[in-house]
């Protein structure tokens, strides 16, 4: 689940000379006049669909690839705002010229999802008939109503057939999710550290991160904006459960050990003591609750808990993959416990079971579920490798 | 690319479903797709020949053989191969058994451990044989399952698999009579093509 501050050092800037970014980049807005109907049985109309692009659409329109975000992520994938951002987007390790996502090559499409709250309409929007935002009272949105909104906005950009649509975690639910409903329009399906249903361990994790935001006072029911309050700890206290779950106990031990940020332990010394870990979670936490709206967690967690790739064909993953017409490229790592690689290997075997073509790697890494947003070298040759194929099919 | 891939390929079907167990870095399935337009799979668990068989377009799946193979769907692909392999798994007749279950035919190729040079090797020094051919010492190898030509269809005629076709490679190209005539002794590489 992309957590923009993860993001690796050393990350070229927008005007570093022999850049391998994609350099400052401009989103942009779509606007939809006809209604879409959700899987909840609600209309939505009008909306709006925040996003940018990278590389250059080619004539045949057949180099452009669709990248689904993950719980908190959003349309910012690759590049800067401008000059003076310090930070890039958030898979701009993957994304920019000679990347694997390679934009000298590709024409990348990158949204925030409806719900979202980076300026796509999402429950911060302004519910047209009420006047007010819309807060709790946005509908409830699943991964193939996302779909069905990048279909338009595919439609809009003129792409018929996407070259690749690639995420990571609930963006990989999206991923399949196209592969099946627009089978005719994907090539190549790249589905990285995800699964084709959360487990109930997962749903219990989501749970405590919904149930701490809506225990916060500020969070009025979710009419927090209309109460003019931010639900700040109860979002802080969800992000700090979410971030524990994205690493692994090694790599935490690697990062912060047991290692004191202040005070003391030693016998005779009196006062608050503070682990680097706990410094770490809070800074996390305050960091996401500034910038993220509470009604969109709780919307986006109830999707990635709802998501069941296989519900529509009688629970039968193999049965559901057999509508599928592209190649698959699935990854796991091997650490991630909350997108674990058994997971990957249940989409693999269905694929194997439906004879669909698939290409499956479980890429040794420390970082567990955060892996698939950083610069791990097989990750990357595999991916690339994979993209050349993309770029040559 | 090694020569016992040679003499497989004309065993393969135009257009046949493939999958190559311990696929390497791909040349063999790639040399297949080009050249039979075979639909492939190969099996691999080394990351670098994963790369280097994904980089040559094919569809490739980390999956170690050891672990069973028990998530491919009976008879669902025309040929299974295992190229020098079999000397490496950990129960080669399960692997065989799973092969003819997936795969109508299957393609197995070993090194014959009761060549000459290997007897006269372990004959006169009494000691494991290391040569270019098999070049690790026995402490340390991938090849835990070594045997002979004779073996081999020892555990075929036991599993009741059929014995489709068989090629026999000496040590040289001067060799293949000797080869053909006394495998036994003469074959370096020994081919087979299996059916139940």
């Amino acid at each position: 689940m992309p957590n923009p501050d993860s993001q690796a050092p050393g990350t070229a800037g927008p005007d570093a000379p022999g850049s391998d970014s994609v350099g400052i980049v401009t989103p942009q807005t779509a606007r939809f006049e006809e209604p879409l109907l959700l899987a909840c049985g609600r209309e939505l109309v009008p909306y709006e669909l925040v996003y940018e692009t990278y590389g250059e659409l080619n004539s045949s329109r057949s180099n452009a690839v669709l990248v689904c975000h993950a719980l908190s992520g959003h349309h910012h994938a690759a590049g800067y705002h401008s000059a003076d951002d310090r930070k890039p987007g958030w898979w701009n390790e993957y994304i920019g010229p000679g990347k694997p996502i390679d934009t000298n090559r590709f024409f990348v499409v990158s949204l925030n999802n409806l719900g979202g709250c980076h300026g796509s309409t999402g429950p911060t929007s302004i519910n047209p008939a009420s006047g007010k935002p819309w807060g709790p009272d946005f509908p409830p949105l699943r991964a193939r109503d996302w779909v069905h909104s990048q279909r338009h906005l595919a439609d809009r950009l003129g792409i018929a057939c996407w070259a690749a649509v690639i995420g990571g975690s609930l963006g990989g639910m999206q991923a399949m999710r196209w592969a099946l409903e627009y089978p005719e329009r994907v090539k190549h399906c790249v589905v990285i550290a995800s699964a084709m249903k959360l487990s109930a361990q997962n749903i219990a994790f989501n749970e405590i991160a919904r149930h701490a935001i809506q225990s916060d006072p500020d969070f009025a029911e979710g009419r927090y904006l209309e109460a003019e309050t931010i639900p700040g700890r109860g979002l802080a206290l969800a992000r700090m459960v979410g971030h524990i779950t994205y690493l692994s106990d090694d790599a935490m031990a690697t990062k912060f050990g047991r290692d004191l940020r202040s005070g003391s332990l030693e016998q005779g010394v009196e006062g608050s003591v503070e682990f680097q870990v706990q410094s770490y979670l809070h800074y996390q936490g305050s960091q996401f609750s500034g910038s993220f709206d509470a009604n969109t967690y709780i919307l986006m967690t109830r999707a990635l808990d709802y998501f069941d790739l296989a519900r529509e064909y009688g629970d039968d993953p193999v049965a559901a993959f057999r509508h599928a017409r592209c190649s698959f490229l699935v990854i796991s790592f091997s650490t991630d416990w909350r997108f674990s690689p058994a997971r990957s290997r249940e989409i693999v075997d269905a694929l194997i079971a439906a004879d669909r073509p698939v290409t499956y790697a479980e890429i040794d890494a420390k970082e567990g579920h955060d892996a698939f947003l950083m610069p791990i070298p097989r990750y990357r040759d595999l991916f690339a490798a994979y993209m050349q194929r993309v770029g040559t099919d | 690319m090694r020569l016992d891939l040679t003499r497989i390929q004309p065993w393969i079907a135009p257009g046949s479903r493939v999958l190559d167990l311990g696929c390497g870095n791909g040349e063999f399935l790639r040399r297949l797709q080009q050249e039979r337009q075979v639909r492939g799979m190969g099996l691999e668990i080394d990351p670098d020949n994963i790369t280097a068989a994904v980089g040559r377009g094919l569809n490739v799946v980390e999956q170690n053989m050891d672990e069973g193979l028990a998530n491919f769907p009976d008879q669902s692909f025309d040929t299974v191969v295992m190229a020098h392999a079999l000397q490496a798994v950990h129960y080669p007749d399960r692997v065989l058994e799973e092969m003819l279950r997936i795969g109508r035919e299957s393609i197995v190729t070993f090194p014959n451990f009761g060549h000459w040079r290997c007897r006269l090797y372990l004959g006169s020094r009494g000691r494991m044989p290391v040569s270019k051919f098999m070049p690790y010492t026995w402490y340390d190898t991938p090849n835990i399952h070594f045997c002979t030509v004779r073996d081999f269809e020892a555990l075929c005629a036991e599993k009741g698999i059929r014995i489709l076709d068989r090629e026999m490679v000496g040590n040289t190209d001067r060799q293949p009579v000797l080869a053909s005539a006394w495998p036994n002794l003469f074959a370096l590489t020994a081919i087979y093509r299996l059916s139940r």
